[in-house]
């Protein structure tokens, strides 16, 4: 018999509209299509132009939708009735809102604006919000960086002008040997997956080096389940390795790099430093000639092996100093296996394999391309290794010097900016030169002098004054912590608690959980939130809390300003910024309100132009006293960086056909919508690999506004800057480190990569390395009020190796005590095989406090789920000489979270069953979500 | 497998019901009247009650009808039918023994096909489905035919066959539970072949899609403790074969001891049967229970 | 009807490649919203803010752990949807034809308006790909975006279903199995695409590329090969070496 089918529409209609923004469900920043049914968000997918995604779109983006209708979404201005941290707000206007935090505020900008700490967590208008806070005139504003990454941001830039992530990319194209270190599976996440595609397509090697063998470790051809921290150790193995074979880039180290540079070698205060010529440039000798001569100077061919007397004092060259430090047995693959968890064979069959791809397999592309010096060259050599790293190396007390060393390997090898290797995204390669050096001046009613954040040259770029007390209330840019480029933000709200280095008055923050996943010592920090003097007032009198959703964080503000959701508001993702480059085009974005609030909410950014307004701060007032912008959008299209270079970069000019440098265009954003909410600037061709000493792609980027002159360089082999703070510890000098702290910068702050062991005071007894990763389906707390992602990861349990799982008797649901010396948790528990043997770890930022989010008490996330910072403090145990020292890297401030040790037992199943420690129930200012769901907007 | 109260209630309410029709269609015994007309009530009330008992756990009952269309290929499909025409038929039957005192009997002898065939239609939708190993073999209908017709001989009073059909379906169900304790393990699938990784190594399910339930799990994984199960068997056993057999078998004198006995043995057997077939569904492994690494 | 047709025209389905599958969900999300929003009923989902939410996905990312006799455990992310088998249990088994496969594409399909929810079908189904709506109380599962992989208000590069164009790794690959030359046959071939559960002899059309071999490093290369002889023991003869070498240059 015939069989008769229904007839189903498969042509129907997909939307009345698509509207084309940034999305924001994490940093990636994609470019999405939002499909709209009757002026309501139906569907969201990827944006097949977009440089960043190119259509895809990972489960967050996908949810966005259940973001933008989330219960957790604020509705108002709120201020704070009940005690700090109860929730009890009443409801106020946005007038109140305004004039209250005007009115402590513009006290503050007059008489005294260090006492305003004006932090920002997952901000992507740092350029902006760094606007605001200088020209309010407080030394004390950062982002989240220095809790997240600023190792690697940090370590790159000292190195070679750029690190990972919106730095730079692996080559995907042309790969063939990729190895990525400690990814969280977060940062970069749809390029990084993207690259993996296109490497697995064609069947190229990926080398997975984490401890935890998940998401794009479990795809990786071979796993390197290393210790956690010793990276390092690892990383310099495989160079000691590859330069004993003479598996090095010799052509690529003598053009491109300081290892010919001169560098004084005889005692004194000079030591270490490099020989310059009058202008200040490093000297090298000149193969040709046999001569130090300017590094640059046209037609120079660098040596890397001449030593140079002059004046009694002898200069070797950098790469004398490497092969004596890393020739050494200590590197050995037999000497440090051990400690890695990593067995000496496999180490040389990595090194092998590196070696055979980067030269044997090495690609040409018929590119001429010519050089800082002048000379052209017909060809561009690739070497075909290309590496990441994110967190996992960097959150380490020693992860400073680590991903140093891994930038060192990958510039040994000649694997930066050539085919095949890693490559810089506009508007990197930007060398330490280039960026600005940190400010911290405190002029009342004047905005700082330069920008708050930078990159230190040496002791006397650090905010310190003249007894050496920190400007900054996080004490960035002091001996204890000198290259914190990023500032550290989980420092803030425990120095202010206890008014080291001063008392603030009022704390303001932008999307940053800080009493809850985004702080150390979540407990401690909910503590000093609502400690209180002995005249009954809070230690931090006044705290003012943007956020667009109830995060745990809402609860312990005084004032709460309800920012839009990022389908709402507009945005833009600037080339002043962290822009959303790719290797081969400068390309930035905006976010414009796709759809309108519903609620009695405003955008942050625009919020603070009207306080700026309000207070008549300097940059935003103009001569007459008329505010210069209205609202964010204003600011994006009109102000101006310097003239003709403003946030936005694409259709400048009056008739929008200027890119990078341009006049205002008052018609941007229409542009900029009109083409799908982006704008790419295409890098030519000859002018994209190379770029550090490219001139054709030197002159691209002052063309573009990125420099205002060619900027060439060397990469930073031999940092020294480091040297500097070395040579201060060392006794030379004006600006000298307290004593307690001399001889920390003499071991850590060496010029050239080093590994050492992380500070293990306290620790004894606490044997097992304590780790934490983003599931990749979620962004921190967000994913969680969000109806769609929070079935994927409702609940976390602690992930134990098979082998602890047998020694301590458990079995998957049992539950476990994990102490450190800091704290207990206790959680249930899941075997997993996959996994280094000392090593334990969970999903970051699952649990919750019960009433934050919109969630019922009762949810998973609540009872069953934790985090592991009850475990971390941000500081280290004491060691009895009086000081309390930072769990932070010692050169840059970075929070050391994954130096956690602790120790686990088998537990007895909590009386609630519910994971320990618990907190008492805030009372949520929006409710709860709805039971069930059954979106749909069409008909 | 989800061990539904309206399944179970379905399957041995109706399979009792069709296995009185079954001896009533064939005379057994032949009553007319008001007596007739209580032994079709009953038949009725337990055979209908049952199929409606099946329609709560459906989404859209009132599409039930739909249900019909598809006899050519389906085992529930097919039940319906049998279902439906094996009531009419005996309903035909029914109303010339209760309202004219006649039994035509070869309406009887399609009308008892019809019962025994709806029986087995029901047994077949379970049996059909490989993906329940434990339900996918031939004593499964066995077990459904010989519970009907020993819970029908009971309720019939057919004295002579009753024991007979007990014990059958008492040795049925021992097989069956024996057989079936191997069966998901001879069939050959495992989280091995599920996943294709079987080769490779030792394969366990890690992470799992969800960490909250969902209509999978609600509906496949239902997890019975072995002793739990064992005890639930002798009960079952016990309630559903020993016990009737034994009430049916003691001599005793009077006729109301005797209906007393007999009414304690169709509820002993009836509450076996609910039991047996709770456990029927209860310790039922889906092979999709592998994929969550449960069973 | 819920008889098969004796052959389709054409055998779509996907290629899943779990070599290259990072367990992101993705797919499991971009599913969600465009069959919530299209087809049928939408997905809903059930105390969704509470203690216990639990909605209709209609695929899913597993992951397992695989242990080998030497060497170390692997983990491999396994997404799961409807198979789209050429012998489906779960059409024949449909009671009311609700369940059906197309005779154009083989497409396993529910006509949400015939289903009466009596679940046989996802009993029938060895690979979980079906799940019943608690809100709708229909039966749910992968139309492989029927309504967007003929859909003619979509660009045509965007007619595949929603999973495949989100996919950020392209692990999922979207064609013609019944077509050798297709590039998902060819895929299949080169990496001998396997089937799940075959023993059920459900035919799937969907196939699934299996991991390439892992941690074979140390095997596949001799360390002791010259590429990393050591041009000299000390410090001082590999000056010697690089004065040597860079003469060459």
């Amino acid at each position: 018999m015939t069989i008769q089918q229904p007839k189903i529409d498969t042509s129907p209609k997909v939307s009345d509209e698509v509207r084309r923004t940034t999305c924001y469900m994490c940093a990636c920043r994609c470019g999405i299509n939002v499909h709209m049914k009757d002026g309501k968000v139906a569907y969201i997918e990827g944006n097949r132009d977009h440089p960043v995604n190119k259509g895809v779109l990972c489960a967050k983006g996908s949810a966005g939708i259940m973001q933008v209708n989330a219960p957790s979404r604020l509705r108002k201005p709120l201020r704070r009735v009940g005690p700090r941290g109860s929730g009890e707000f009443r409801e106020i206007e946005w007038d109140e809102a305004i004039s209250t935090a005007v009115g402590w505020l513009n006290e503050l900008h007059e008489t005294a604006p260090q006492k305003l700490a004006f932090f920002t967590g997952r901000d992507q208008s740092q350029s902006f919000t760094s606007f605001w806070a200088q020209n309010f005139g407080t030394p004390n504003y950062a982002a989240h960086g220095g809790f997240c990454s600023v190792n690697m941001a940090a370590g790159g830039i000292y190195t070679m002008g750029g690190a990972f992530w919106e730095f730079g990319q692996p080559d995907w194209e042309h790969t063939k040997l990729f190895m990525l270190f400690g990814v969280a599976e977060d940062h970069d996440s749809n390029p990084i997956k993207m690259g993996l595609g296109k490497i697995k397509a064609r069947g190229a090697r990926v080398i997975g080096v984490n401890p935890i063998r998940s998401g794009y470790n479990a795809v990786a051809d071979d796993w390197v389940g290393i210790t956690p921290g010793t990276d390092g150790l690892f990383i310099l193995s495989l160079i000691h390795v590859l330069m004993k074979a003479g598996k090095i880039d010799l052509d690529y180290l003598s053009r491109y790099t300081n290892a010919p540079v001169l560098v004084n070698a005889t005692e004194g205060p000079e030591k270490g430093l490099f020989l310059r010529d009058a202008d200040g440039k490093p000297l090298v000798i000149d193969r040709v000639t046999g001569k130090p001569t300017a590094f640059d100077k046209p037609g120079v061919r660098p040596d890397l092996s001449a030593t140079y007397e002059k004046d009694g004092v002898t200069h070797r060259p950098v790469f004398h100093l490497m092969a004596e430090k890393y020739l050494s047995d200590d590197h050995a693959p037999e000497a440090i296996a051990e400690r890695c968890g990593i067995p000496a064979s496999r180490i040389r069959a990595i090194a092998t394999e590196i070696a055979r791809v980067a030269f044997d397999e090495a690609i040409e592309l018929d590119h001429e391309w010519t050089d800082f010096r002048g000379e052209t060259h017909s060809k561009m050599i690739g070497r075909p290794v290309s590496f990441h790293a994110m967190r996992g190396i960097s959150a380490h007390a020693n992860g400073f010097q680590t991903c140093r060393a891994l930038h060192v390997l990958q510039i040994l090898l000649g694997t930066v900016e050539v085919p095949g290797g890693f490559r810089f995204k506009p508007p990197y390669p930007k060398p330490v030169e280039a960026h600005p050096s940190p400010h911290g001046d405190r002029r009342p009613g004047r905005p700082l002098e330069g920008p708050h954040l930078g990159f230190v040259r040496g002791p006397e770029d650090l905010l310190i004054d003249d007894c050496g007390t920190p400007q900054r209330i996080d004490k960035a840019f002091t001996w204890e912590n000198p290259m914190s480029a990023h500032g550290l933000m989980h420092m803030v709200i425990s120095n202010a608690a206890a008014g080291d280095p001063y008392k603030i008055d009022t704390l303001f923050m932008y999307m940053a959980n800080m009493s809850w996943n985004s702080s150390m010592n979540t407990k401690g920090v909910m503590e000093m939130l609502t400690a209180r003097n002995e005249d009954g007032k809070y230690t931090i009198p006044r705290i003012i809390y943007s956020d667009a959703y109830s995060s745990e964080m809402v609860a312990y503000a005084d004032l709460v300003l309800p920012d839009t959701t990022y389908l709402e508001r507009h945005d833009c993702i600037s080339l002043l910024d962290r822009p959303i480059c790719e290797a081969d085009a400068a390309a930035d974005a905006i976010r414009w309100p796709v759809v309108e609030p519903d609620r009695d909410v405003r955008g942050f950014q625009s919020v603070l132009i009207e306080l700026a307004n309000r207070m008549n701060l300097p940059g935003f007032t103009n001569e007459d006293g008329t505010p210069k912008w209205k609202d964010y959008a204003d600011y994006i299209v009109n102000h101006e960086r310097k003239p003709g270079i403003g946030p936005l970069a694409g259709f400048r000019g009056e008739n929008g056909d200027k890119e990078g440098r341009g006049e205002v265009n008052p018609d941007q954003l229409n542009r900029y919508i009109e083409n799908g909410g982006f704008y790419v600037a295409h890098i030519p061709e000859g002018a994209d690999y190379y770029k550090p000493w490219n001139a054709a792609y030197q002159d691209w980027a002052v063309g573009m506004g990125i420099y205002d002159s060619p900027q060439p360089y060397l990469f930073q082999l031999y940092s020294e800057p480091m040297r500097k703070f070395q040579l201060a510890a060392e006794g030379h000098g004006d600006r000298q480190p307290p004593e307690r702290l001399r001889q920390r910068i003499k071991d850590t702050m060496d010029p050239l990569p080093i590994w050492y062991e992380t500070d293990q005071q306290g620790n004894e007894g606490f044997t097992v390395n304590a780790l934490t990763q983003r599931p990749m389906a979620m962004y921190h707390s967000w994913g969680t009020q969000n109806a769609w992602l929070r079935q994927l990861h409702g609940r976390n349990p602690l992930y134990v190796p098979t082998k602890l799982m047998r020694e301590h008797g458990l079995q998957d649901g049992d539950w476990a005590k994990v102490s450190s010396p800091h704290g207990e948790i206790t959680v249930p528990v899941m075997e997993m095989a996959a996994l280094n043997d000392n090593t334990v770890w969970t999903w970051n930022a699952i649990g919750k406090r019960k009433g934050a989010w919109a969630l019922q008490e009762d949810a998973p996330e609540a009872t069953k789920g934790f985090l592991l910072n009850h475990l971390i403090h941000e500081l280290l145990p004491p060691k009895g000489d009086g000081q309390r020292w930072a769990n932070s890297d010692p050169i840059t401030g970075q929070a050391a979270w994954f130096d956690l040790k602790v120790k686990i037992e088998k537990a007895d199943p909590p009386n609630d069953a519910e994971s320990q420690p618990e907190f008492g129930p805030i009372k949520s200012p929006v409710g709860t979500g709805p039971k069930d769901l059954a979106w749909k907007v069409g008909k | 497998m989800h061990p539904a109260p309206s399944v179970i209630i379905f399957t041995t309410c109706s399979g009792l019901g069709f296995g009185l029709l079954f001896f009533l269609g064939l005379g057994q015994p032949a009553v007319t009247g008001f007596v007739a007309f209580v032994f079709y009530a009953i038949a009725y009330a337990l055979a209908v009650g049952g199929l409606l008992a099946s329609t709560f756990h459906l989404g859209h009952p009132e599409r039930a009808w739909k249900a019909f269309s598809q006899w050519r290929s389906s085992w529930l499909s097919r039940e319906g039918w049998c279902a439906v025409t094996a009531l009419i038929v005996m309903g035909l039957y029914a109303l010339g023994a209760v309202f004219m005192g006649s039994h035509w009997a070869v309406l009887g002898w399609v009308g008892a096909l019809l019962s025994l065939a709806t029986v087995f239609t029901t047994s077949m939708i379970y049996t059909q489905l490989k993906t329940v190993p434990r339900w996918n073999m031939n004593l499964t209908p066995a077990m459904f035919l010989s519970f009907s017709l020993a819970g029908g001989a009971l309720l019939a009073g057919a004295e002579a066959l009753a024991p007979w059909l007990l014990v059958l379906a008492g040795a049925v169900q021992l097989a069956y539970w024996a057989k079936g304790d191997g069966a998901f393990a001879r069939s050959g699938t495992n989280l091995g072949t599920a996943t294709g990784l079987g080769d490779r190594g030792a394969v366990r399910a890690f992470e799992p899609p969800h960490t909250g339930t969902n209509y999978l799990l609600r509906e496949f994984v239902h997890v019975v403790g072995r002793k739990h199960a064992q005890k639930l068997r002798v009960i079952s056993f016990g309630l559903a074969f020993v016990l009737p057999l034994l009430l049916i078998l003691i001599p005793v004198s009077g006729v109301a001891i005797k209906h007393i006995f007999a009414l304690l043995a169709v509820l002993s057997h009836l509450t076996g049967a609910v039991v047996s077939r709770w456990l029927f569904f209860a310790q039922a492994e889906h092979v999709v229970g592998l994929y969550y690494g449960k069973r | 009807m819920t008889q098969l047709p004796q052959s389709t025209e054409r055998k779509m389905g996907l290629v899943i490649d779990l070599d290259t599958c990072v367990g992101c969900h993705a797919c499991v999300i971009s599913c969600k919203g465009w069959n919530t929003e299209n087809y049928g009923a939408p997905l809903s989902d059930q105390d969704a803010y509470g203690a216990n939410p639990s909605g209709t996905f209609l695929n899913r990312v597993h992951s397992y752990e695989v242990q080998p006799a030497e060497g170390h455990a692997q983990l491999i992310h396994f997404p799961k949807s409807c198979l789209h088998c050429e012998d489906a249990p779960c059409v024949t088994v449909c009671p009311t034809g609700a369940s059906y496969k197309r005779v154009e594409d083989g497409i396993v399909l529910v006509n949400e308006s015939d289903c009466i929810g009596c679940g046989l079908c996802a009993w029938s189904c060895p690979y979980g790909a079906r799940e019943l709506d608690v809100a709708e109380g229909v039966m749910k599962k992968c139309t492989l975006c029927v309504d967007r992989i003929y859909n003619e208000n979509l660009p045509e590069v965007d007619r595949v279903p929603s999973c495949v164009r989100t996919c950020p790794a392209g692990a999922r690959h979207f064609g013609d199995l019944g077509d050798p030359n297709s590039n998902v046959s060819k895929l299949v071939a080169e990496r001998e695409g396997m089937d799940l559960m075959p023993e059920m002899g459900t035919k799937p059309v969907n196939k699934y590329l299996p991991p390439r071999p892992k941690d074979q490093i140390e095997d596949q290369i001799d360390i002791l090969a010259p590429l990393l002889a050591p041009v000299a023991e000390e410090p001082k003869g590999f000056l010697g070496w690089l004065d040597k070498t860079l003469e060459k240059l």
